[in-house]
């Protein structure tokens, strides 16, 4: 037996969005296997390393640990709404000038929750950057280059 | 995971009514952030998840000083973290809701999930039995009041029945002079499970003559307990060093901590007694302020 499928609709990224899913899945696997928004990424699928990172209503949640049904009626936004066009935000260039990503797996994760955090704060300490990002692993950089991209991107942002 | 359903009911009765249907093997989705891994993992079982994020009565969030705070059953710790008339009255449960996990876990995971999923290292719960808290748990036959003391059974084990909902937690107003605080140790800064843990509350007269005290310990014991001898030990003093030191001791004496990778058993027990000094003393300082 097929198993039943449920009905969603959704926003992404600012455009209404709807698809099919089972109640199983989690909105990590609908964005990338079902809405081929393969910017989120699987990593650890257990809320520990926050490559999946998406901001859900306003707050930044690892996606899987939502169920993509969960997603009915509300405001999701993924990496892929960062740049607008060929136009990169602040925080992506950021990363690119400070080399802050080598395999570039937790990127996504990390400009998602990064971006979150500069919508709450817009003038955050290192100390701040730091706690916010604890939640966001990344095995390459070691984390400085991240750190000093994201401040960097901030103070951008402020002089804008 | 196996075939489930989902559903997402609009009212507590609803909710109740989807709970009933025990043959489905209903399971209550709150913040899932223990949830949905223990589920992928095969160590809990469900056919039919039952979201109550959307119960308006789940995200009730309220605090004031002649009536105390209501947490509902579905707040996530974000929106406790970011209350801050919650932060005046209850610094240290606030502290303790702000150590869960990361900003991502923050702003899914709720504090009745983490009292009902059951763990002996849960940060809330000492911090909930210090202050005097209760549960209100609505169930088929209607609604009863525990105290926070009764939920939790045993390591993943609450009194509740698979038929039964917390809706919502409640802290009774602070006294005068009364203040709490938490603290837990781990080996890093952040994203970490608690060795030991230490909620502590407190209330001192104009004289700072400690007039009642409450100390429970997590993590060294099959579930949070308080310590009751320790901190009657400390009413009547001044809260001086001395005070402190020996309810220390008394807390070391009662904890019942396992070994495992965190910390032997006697590194825990010697813990228990350091931390629970350090926060008593913030209580009291606290305390003192509002006198």
């Amino acid at each position: 037996m097929q198993p039943r499928k449920l009905h969603v609709t959704t926003r992404l990224n600012g455009e209404e969005t709807e698809f099919l899913c089972e109640a199983r899945q989690s909105l990590l696997e609908v964005l990338r296997d079902v809405l081929d928004q393969t910017g989120t990424k699987e990593g650890c699928t257990t809320g520990d390393c926050g490559a999946c990172s998406v901001v859900l209503d306003g707050r930044v949640v690892c996606s899987c640990l939502v169920l993509a049904a969960e997603a009915q009626g509300r405001e999701i936004s993924t990496v892929e709404g960062l740049a607008e066009g060929d136009h990169l935000h602040p925080l992506q260039r950021k990363f690119l000038e400070h080399a802050a990503l080598q395999c570039g797996v937790c990127t996504p994760g990390f400009l998602v929750a990064a971006k979150a955090l500069l919508d709450r704060n817009a003038d955050p300490s290192e100390e701040e950057v730091r706690y916010h990002l604890a939640g966001n692993l990344c095995r390459c950089t070691g984390y400085d280059k991240i750190i000093r991209a994201v401040l960097d991107a901030a103070a951008e942002m402020r002089s804008e | 995971m196996h075939e489930l359903q989902y559903s997402s009911p609009a009212s507590v009765d609803e909710a109740l009514e989807l709970l009933a249907e025990t043959n489905q093997d209903p399971r209550i989705l709150a913040g899932g952030t223990d949830l949905l891994i223990q589920l992928r993992a095969g160590a809990r079982q469900a056919r039919h998840l039952v979201d109550v994020k959307r119960i308006p009565e789940m995200n009730v969030l309220h605090a004031d000083a002649r009536a105390g705070l209501r947490i509902g059953g579905a707040v996530p710790c974000a929106v406790l973290t970011e209350h801050s008339a919650a932060g005046e009255l209850f610094p240290g449960l606030v502290e303790a809701v702000g150590l869960i996990g990361s900003t991502q876990i923050q702003g899914r995971a709720t504090v009745a999930g983490n009292l009902c999923n059951g763990s002996p290292a849960a940060d809330t719960t000492p911090s909930l039995l210090a202050l005097g808290a209760t549960c209100m748990i609505a169930g088929p036959g209607g609604r009863r009041e525990l105290s926070i003391d009764e939920v939790v059974t045993a390591p993943g084990r609450t009194v509740l029945t698979p038929s039964e909902l917390l809706v919502e937690i409640r802290v009774p107003p602070p006294a005068r002079g009364s203040s709490d605080a938490y603290q837990r140790l781990i080996p890093r800064t952040e994203m970490d499970i608690a060795v030991v843990g230490v909620g502590v509350q407190v209330a001192v007269d104009s004289d700072g003559r400690c007039t009642a005290a409450r100390i429970a310990l997590g993590a060294v014991g099959p579930r949070a307990f308080l310590a009751t001898e320790a901190a009657e030990s400390l009413v009547g003093t001044t809260l001086d060093d001395e005070a402190l030191a020996r309810a220390g001791a008394l807390a070391s004496k009662i904890a019942q901590p396992i070994s495992d990778k965190r910390g032997s058993a006697a590194y825990r027990r010697e813990i228990a007694g350091v931390l629970t000094r350090r926060v008593a003393a913030d209580a009291a300082r606290r305390a003192r302020e509002k006198a």
